[in-house]
Order: structure tokens, then sequence, then C-alpha cells
């Protein structure tokens, strides 16, 4: 698979490691007072759908970005790959 | 020694003559010459045995497809079995052995299977061997083993490289037939970077295969001027012996290119073998396709071979297999085999047509409406029984009878994606169809145009459409006027009569009465029937057989073949040698090694050295006189205990951690509290999974308000960063703090024992306090060492010792640990390695991945109150739920051995007097060692209840070893629980 890295471009998915689904990144508040199974849901449950899937990829063996990938689960058809955590102004990148 | 069936023309270099041997006889052939050509060329028809009943087999083929001619190659450890002698290149002095066959190919004791052909149909595994039982491993399966199978591997290493590569272009083309070549000239000639990839040392296709496809120019002019064009374009890589294996996602393609298979020796320069990457941003299938066989009893006899091999054999290689040769067909096309053989001077004694109104092509012998019923010739053909038209049987001598029952696109690599084959009435064959994959297109004969002209056309056609797709404008090249004849075809599979065995699969000895088996029990789908009678599969997975097979069950089942469906084709298209995906990752080469700077310092003192994830660590130094591992071991431990050591620490992972937000940032990774953490102390930390398991632990040192340095065990540092990049980038981007691993920035040592600090203050610049005032634990500075070196010192404490780490850039790694050698002989420095290290840190009861190995908690490790209840951090929530803090659950402990016995890692511990079972396990030993210091064997581990069960003896059990222990429950400190020793 190639991915389209928003800043390097068209890279292997080789060069990537995968993590999963793209809600890990709403990690529920420690203070809720369901704080407990709003954890064990986010850690344990996935949906594991067929066809369009946003999820997470770390570019380890290049810039270290993490990256959502839109990609349909179906075909590998990758649809949209963007930064997880988007370059703040000024920032070097 | 003489070449009898070599006949005048073809493609070979009649001014090369090559020698080769099979089963140790001696022949000739020439440059251009296939070991199977060659072997015909000199009468051999004779090739091998089948699989099953050891039927005497000869070559089918004249191509990859092929499923009997299958032969072991060269000697030694170059030796490689079951390798198609169709594709085998000959080259002089190539050595080429029958397989299967014992004591000879002539006369195979294993031949007698084939008078007990009931006993072996389909899914006789299955049936035969289910009782008793315990007779699988002992006694059947050792049988069958060696019955079965074909080849026998060298055993030997691979003397062999193999090297793996990337490639990047606009096109790639599978296949230099026609299709292929036209499709290139024209992308060539728009400039378009192009990759042509053939199987064939020779490109062409079938060009090289048949006489007159093009009437006017004629078949090798053309040729020759089109490969001597594509030549000279550098937009164009012309790739010879390359085999596209497989089409994966994105338009990538997997390509074995064979660089050295052809040479009679290894070439120094050359890998055998290359396994390229493709990446193409449009690719053209243009594969073509294959001849397919008709059923009929005894088919299979050496000398029946597709019509279409038969009369290649005579235009590329000057070959008649038999003077006298008959033809079997239903259709057109087995009839121009007649006329080209007939040019060739073979006497065609008969062309058995199914159709009654078969054409007829030249003069011979024509029976139409007849078939083949059935043959004779135990080693070899020497006539066909044929049905005649008017019911009656007529006997025809022959030697060699070619098969013609239709042409079926090659269409394989269409189908590695979602691509679903479809059927055409027109030439009674599956086509692509379906989602191909991404960027493919299919043309010429693999895509149902079957005549040379519409394949010319389909390539060139189908590049220009490519090109337009990329936005490159491509003209149509001028094409040669081409054969342009229809297919002519009525579809026949099978012969109906007769009492024996017409196969179907001749690779797997799967005949038509098999699939009617499999039908009658119950195995009635495509799938089903595969993996039941074994059709299709083996190293031609079904390019002949598959379509066969469908047809008898579709008749069986009395739908249409489009109903039935086919199976699924998956990579490799062709076998791949496993040598070539392992590339030069083998051996020591088989992942990068990681050597720390002072490695070679290590070596000089004979270190003995022990794999660490990537890394090479200094495991024990052993010194003169020292005859057993343990004795070097005690002796670096005690002497750190003593006065001071010296251990390479290089390899644990470092984390730069700095931004205003770096505090509020590891407060966050570590269950254990950061922000207070002054500036110039380290704290130790431990991380938890967002489950509450413990991953990893390490210490974390504070050089200024915003910057610490992070440190992970060995084995974690990849992941621990990975997952604080997770952190910092998916859960917190408001933090402002940047990460960056400076593992291999840094050489790190640690320096304990009770004199550290005096060597230390030798080597540390003046003006550097590291009194115990001064630098008390914990501390930490940036400092200089050596007169201006920069370095980092950590009062930190593995051991248990006075102890230090000290890093300096890695560049004086190697010098540091000189010089601490150099100022530390006063005090009898020791260096120490990972085994001294281990007993250090066990006698004083730190965890490493042996404790925290993922299913242990804070709670387990004893640490639970270090998980801070005033802060947000990973895995506290989930680190508070029901089984990880539970008060009976497991607790790390320090168990003594009672009698004396070692007390092995692994063993699981019981109460006293219970039974040795699961249901009665309390725990288990994760570390142990011999402690020098106790004069005993010691472990860490882990027990229910254990914080409780301080003094209680309790059992060791290690079923693996047989081995059965008692031991005292103690506290994991053994050395020092005050840490008064540390803090000295």
């Amino acid at each position: 698979m190639l991915i389209p890295h928003p800043l390097l471009g068209l890279r292997d998915a080789q060069e990537f490691v995968y993590k999963g689904d793209a809600r890990l990144m709403a990690r529920p508040d420690p203070q809720a007072d369901d704080a407990l199974q709003a954890f064990h849901d986010y850690t344990y449950l996935r949906d594991n759908p067929a066809g369009q899937h946003r999820e997470l990829w770390f570019h380890e063996q290049g810039d270290r970005s993490w990256l959502i990938v839109t990609r349909d689960t179906r075909t590998h058809e990758i649809l949209k790959a963007e930064l997880a955590r988007p370059r703040g102004k000024g920032e070097r990148t | 020694m003489t070449q009898v069936n070599r006949v005048d023309g073809g493609r070979l270099d009649r001014t090369k003559p090559l020698n080769f041997t099979f089963d140790n006889r001696s022949y000739q052939g020439f440059e251009g010459d296939t070991l199977a050509s060659a072997l015909l060329a000199n009468g051999v028809r004779l090739m091998g045995r089948s699989f099953k009943y050891h039927r005497p087999r000869g070559v089918f083929t004249a191509g990859s497809e092929e499923p009997n001619a299958l032969v072991s190659l060269r000697e030694g450890a170059r030796h490689e079995p079951n390798t198609r002698a169709t594709v085998a290149e000959l080259f002089d002095g190539l050595t080429a052995k029958s397989q299967n066959r014992f004591p000879s190919l002539a006369l195979d004791l294993m031949g007698i299977n084939d008078f007990f052909p009931s006993f072996l149909t389909a899914g006789f595994y299955y049936k035969t061997f289910m009782w008793p039982a315990a007779f699988w491993e002992k006694v059947y399966e050792p049988i069958i083993r060696k019955a079965a199978g074909l080849g026998a591997l060298s055993m030997l290493p691979d003397p062999d490289a193999y090297d793996k590569g990337t490639l990047h272009c606009d096109l790639l083309i599978v296949g230099a037939g026609p299709a292929g070549l036209a499709a290139a000239l024209t992308a060539g000639r728009a400039g378009a970077r192009v990759i042509l990839a053939d199987e064939d040392f020779a490109m062409g296709g079938r060009l090289t295969m048949e006489a007159g496809l093009l009437s006017e120019i004629g078949n090798s002019a053309w040729l020759s001027a089109t490969l001597d064009e594509l030549a000279s374009l550098p937009n164009v890589r012309l790739m010879r012996r390359s085999t596209v294996y497989g089409a994966y996602d994105h338009g990538v393609y997997g390509l074995l290119e064979r660089n050295t298979d052809h040479l009679a020796r290894a070439h120094a320069d050359l890998p055998r073998q290359t396994l390229w990457r493709v990446y193409s941003k449009r690719a053209i299938l243009c594969s073509g396709a294959t001849e397919r066989p008709i059923a009929f009893e005894n088919n299979d006899r050496p000398g029946i071979m597709l019509a279409g091999a038969l009369r290649a054999y005579a235009n590329r290689w000057a070959v008649l297999a038999d003077q006298t040769v008959a033809i079997f067909t239903n259709n057109d096309d087995g009839h121009k085999t007649a006329v080209d053989l007939m040019a060739k001077g073979a006497t065609v004694a008969a062309v058995v047509d199914v159709r009654a109104d078969a054409p007829r092509l030249a003069d011979y012998p024509l029976y139409a409406g007849a078939q083949v019923v059935d043959t004779k010739g135990r080693l070899g053909l020497r006539s066909i029984s044929v049905r005649l038209s008017d019911g009656s049987l007529k006997q025809i001598d022959c030697g060699a009878l070619g098969v013609s029952g239709g042409w079926n696109p090659m269409l394989a690599l269409s189908c590695h994606q979602r691509g679903r084959p479809t059927w055409n009435d027109d030439i009674a064959a599956f086509v692509p169809a379906g989602t191909l994959p991404v960027g493919q297109s299919v043309a010429g004969a693999a895509n149902a145009q079957m005549t040379t002209h519409a394949a010319l056309n389909g390539g060139a056609g189908a590049a220009v459409a490519a090109l337009a797709e990329l936005g490159v404008t491509a003209g149509l090249p001028d094409l040669p006027v081409a054969e342009d004849a229809p297919v002519a075809i009525t579809p026949f599979w099978h012969v109906g009569e007769g009492k024996g065995r017409g196969w179907i699969d001749f690779q797997n000895d799967v005949t038509v009465k098999d699939v009617k088996l499999a039908h009658q029990e119950g195995f009635k789908s495509v799938e089903h029937l595969k993996r039941y009678t074994t059709l299709g599969m083996a190293t031609d997975q079904g390019k002949l057989s598959n379509l066969g097979g469908l047809a008898v069950m579709a008749e069986l089942s009395g739908k249409p073949i489009a109903e039935v469906g086919t199976t699924i084709f998956r990579p490799p298209y062709t076998p791949v040698p496993i040598g070539a995906f392992a590339g030069r990752h083998r051996d020591e080469d088989f992942r990068p090694t990681r050597r720390t700077p002072s490695h070679g310092w290590a070596q000089e003192q004979g270190a003995v050295f022990v794999e660490a994830g990537a890394w090479l660590r200094a495991q024990y130094f052993p010194r003169p006189g020292e005859t057993h591992w343990r004795q070097t071991v005690d002796r670096e431990a005690l002497a750190v205990r003593r006065s001071v050591g010296v251990c390479d620490v290089t390899t644990l992972g470092k984390i730069d951690v700095q931004g205003k937000d770096a505090a509020a940032f590891l407060n966050l990774i570590y269950c254990n509290g950061f922000a207070k953490l002054p500036v110039g102390k380290c704290r130790y930390g431990l991380m938890l999974r967002e489950d509450g398991i413990a991953m990893d632990d390490g210490t974390a040192a504070r050089f200024a308000e915003g910057h610490f340095v992070v440190t992970t065990t060995t084995a974690n540092a990849v992941g621990v960063y990975r997952h604080m990049e997770f952190v910092r980038q998916c859960l917190r981007p408001d933090l402002d703090v940047q990460l960056i691993s400076t593992t291999d920035a840094w050489a790190q040592y640690a320096v304990a024992g009770p004199n550290a600090r005096k060597l230390l203050q030798k080597i540390i610049d003046p003006g550097f306090d590291i009194s115990n005032e001064g630098f008390a634990f914990m501390a930490c500075a940036e400092l200089t060492i050596c007169g201006g070196i920069p370095a980092r010192l950590f009062r930190i404490s593995f051991s248990g010792e006075l102890a230090y780490e000290i890093a300096v850039p890695t560049r004086y790694g190697d010098g540091l640990m000189r010089v601490l050698m150099e100022a530390g002989a006063e005090f009898d420095v020791t260096p120490y390695g990972t085994e001294a290290l281990g007993v250090l840190r066990i006698e004083k009861g730190h965890g490493t991945a042996n404790e925290l190995n993922g299913q242990t908690s804070a709670a387990h490790l004893g640490m639970g109150r270090m998980v801070s209840t005033k802060k947000d951090s990973i895995g506290t929530v989930l680190s508070n739920r029901d089984g990880l803090t539970e008060a009976d659950g497991v607790r790390l402990v320090g168990l003594e051995s009672v009698d004396g016995a070692d007390l092995p890692a692994g063993s699981h511990l019981f109460a006293q007097g219970a039974e040795k079972t699961a249901a009665h396990d309390q725990g288990w030993i994760s570390s142990a060692c011999y402690s020098p210091h106790l004069e005993k064997p010691i472990a860490l581990g882990f027990i229910a209840r254990g914080q409780d069960r301080m003094g209680e003896i309790i059992e060791v059990a290690n079923p693996l070893q047989g081995g059965m222990a008692r031991a005292k429950i103690v506290s994991p400190h053994f050395i020092d629980p005050e840490g008064e020793r540390l803090r000295a």
C-alpha cells in the first residue's frame, strides 16, 4: 500500500506502524463519574467496519508523524491522510 | 548422444552445443534450448513420475504451466528440486535428475500405487487414516511423507546470494508477446518510463513459437526490429527471465528476476535472483493464454502434450516430439499444429476432431466427429484408440499426441485483488472481469483478443489509454499485418466413455472420477472441490486443470460453467524461492546488528556477547583460569559490591523531552508524579498502558524547567518512543513539548560500587562537586570530564550500590571506557556484563522486562501506591479496576532457596503439600540467579498475597525440567533494604 503523507508525498506502508481506530484519539475524561466504564469501552471496544475507516498510522521509518488515514477496508483505497497533530503557527516542522 | 528428433530451423544457436546430463546420462543440446526441448530432441520422453500413482510422465507443455516434467537441477548445495524442465534454460554442464522414483525412472517400485487407484481417490487421507488416532504421528504420517511429495531438498544451506530492489515506472507491461511488445513500443515512443517484463529468456511470446503470424514482414524480422528499438530507448527497461508473480495494492507488483540460473557457474558480482518491488502508475497485463487439455482414458502418457506445445517445440526449438504424431482437438487451432508439424517433416497420422463439421487445413487423415478414447504405451505413447463418428473403434500408431481443448486467457494477475473472471462463450473460457488491481488493464490473449492482429492492436490501444490517464499523449504505432482468424471452438472437456481414468490435474493426479466422487460426497462448491481433491494445487496452481474440473462439476450439477464459478488466483503466479524473499536478510544479516561504542574495547577484553534486541551486549568478561561462566559472573558481581565496576548501559533507550509543558507531559506518561521534580534531580518512573498494565520503567532526569531526559529499557526503547509520540500528537496536541530519541547519540556507563565516586572524581573536571552533599542520591548534572568533554552524570543505582551513570556523546564512548579502566586501576575496577548486572539487580529487587512482562500491574509489582491519584496519567483509571487490585492478587516477592537447589525462572509456586495442578498454582518465578553474596540461589517471583506471607516456605515446581525445590518467601530487597549503600 502507498500512503499519501501530507508532508512527504506517497510513502510505502512498510515505513509505517499501524495502530488502529482513530477514535483512540478521543480519550475519555478521567474525572467523569462513569470514567471506569468509559475507559473500558475506549480501551477494548472497536468498530470493525467494512468500508471507510479512520485509522492511525505512525511514520516510524520516516518523520515520526502520526497520521489519520481514511482507508476503505474492502479495497484498501486511501481517501485521505492527515497529520494527527496539525503544525502550529510558526512551529518548525 | 544424438539428437534424433532435431529438425531444421528454430531459434537455436547451433554453433554453441551444450553438454548436459539427465539421470547421469550425457546428452547434447544447443544454446536456446530448455531442458525439456533438449531432452525431447534426444528422444527422451519419460521425465518424471506422478505424485500419487507414480505414473510415468513426460513433458506436457512448453511453458511455466508445466505440471509433469518436474526435475531436480544441479548438485550439492545448489540442488534445486521441483524445477519445471520447460523453463529451465539449458547451459553447458547442467546436471538434472528425475524425481519421485525408486530405484529408477523406468522401474519405479511405487508404481504399484497405480494398481490400487481406488485406495487413493479424492479425500483418501481423510477416509483412510482416521483411526486409531495415535497412529497418525508415528505410523501414517511418516509413510505418507515418504511416499508422497516430489523432489527432495539438499538439506544444505543455500550458497547463493539473493537481492531485493525497488523499481519505479509509469507503465509496467507484463509479458512480451505481440500485445506487450505493441504496448511497449507505443509507450516507449511517447517517452513514458516503461518496464517490459517476461518470464522467458527470449522475448516475443508466441511470435517465437509460431510460424507465419506476421504474414508480410515475418515474425523474426518484426520481433528483432522491435526489440532493437525498445533496447535503444533509455526510458524502456527490458527485463527477461523476470516473472511478475503478484499484483498488490496501489500499483505495487512483485517481480522475480533470475540473473544467473542460466549460467554454468555462480556469477561473482550478481545475486542469483533479485526480488523487485515495482511501483507502477499503470500496468498492462499481456500474459497471453495457455492451452488446456481434454480428459480421456490414459491421457497422461509421455508423448501426449498440448498441441500448441508440440508446435512450439517444432517451431522454436526445432524438435519433433516424435516422427509420427496425432492431434486431438475441439477447435481450429489444433489443425494449425498439424500443418506446422507437417512443414517440419513429421507424419501426421490423424487429426481427431470432436466436431462433425471439422475443417481441413491440409492433407492429413481427418477424423471428424471422433474422439480419442484410450491410449497405449507403458513408458511412452505407442498408439491411440479413436471412436469414429460411425461408432467403430480404430487403433492408430503414433509416438506423440497433441491435445487442444481451446485456450484460456492467463488472467491470474487480474485476480490478485478483487478481479473475478466471467465466462465468455465466444472463446469458451473465463476472461478478466470485476475490479482489477488499481491501474491495471489487460490486453491481448489474456483479454480474449485471441488473434495476433487483435493482440497487437489491443496492446497498443491499452498503452494509449493508460498513458492518457497519466496525461501523456501517445500515438498508435504502425503495426504489421497479422493473422486474424476467428476462434472456432466447440467446448469439450472429457471423453465420456471408458472405465479407466482420465486425468484433469496431472500434477495432483486428479481424474474425472475424483471430481465425480467429490460431487457425489457433497463437495460441490469449487473451493471445496479444490480442497477435497487437491485439484489446482501445487506448483502449477491449476493453470491447466482448473477449468477442466469446473466443467465436470458444472456438468454434474446441471449448471453452466459461468454459474459454477472459479477458484481465486492468489500470488505467486509461479513459485518464488524463499531465499529470494529473504534476500540479504539471512544469518548474521537477518537484521541490522547494533554495537555500542565500546564494543571493540569489550572484544579486546575477550567479552562474551549476548543479543539484546538488535544490540550485542557484553554478557560477561571471562579471565584466564575461569572455567565456568558462573565463576566469572560471581567475581564481577562481588567486585562491584566490594570496590567498583563499570557496565556499558548505552543500549538503554534515551528520549529527550523539551518544551514549556514537558513536566505536564511526563505527568501524563508516568503513573507517578513529575511536576514537582526539581531541576538537577532524577526520579524513577513507571509507565502504564491504558489498560492499567505496566508498560516500561526507567528514570527521568530534569536538566532544566523545560528539559527532561527519559530512559527506557533496552527492549522497549522503540515502543515507548512510539507511545510517547502517540500521546503527544494524538492525545495532547495542545501541549508545548517536543521529543527526540537520542539513544544513538549518547554512550552511557554505569559506575557502581563503594569506590564509584572516588573513581569518577579522578576524571571529572575541577569545579564540579560530586561529593555526597553536593551531588546527593538521584542528582543529575551536565558537566565536563577529562578536560572539557561534555558529559551527563546521573546518581542512580540499579545495583543497590553507590552508583552513577555517566553519558558522553557517542564518539567519546570508547575513550571514556578506556579512561575509566585506567583511572580505576587503583581500585581494581572491574568491567561487568549483563549477567552480573542481572545478579546485582535481582539481589536489590529491581524489576526488568521479566517482571514487567505485560501481565503485571503496579500493584502486582508492589508499586501500587506509586500510582498517583492526584493527577491524570495513562492507565490510572483502569489500574483501579477489579482484577488488578484485588487483595489476594499476586505480589512481587523475593525467594531464597531453602536447601540450596536452583530456583529456575519460569517455575510455578505452590503452597507446601499442595497438589501440583493448575488449580493450586499460586504464582511463578520471573527472574533467578545464584547470589554470590548470599551464597545461595535466589529469585524474584510473583505469588498470591505475597506481601502477607514473608517467611513462609513454599514449593517450586518445574515440571518442564522435572525439578522440585523449596523456597522461603522474603522481601525482594535481598541487599541493603534500607538503601544506605546507595546514599553513602
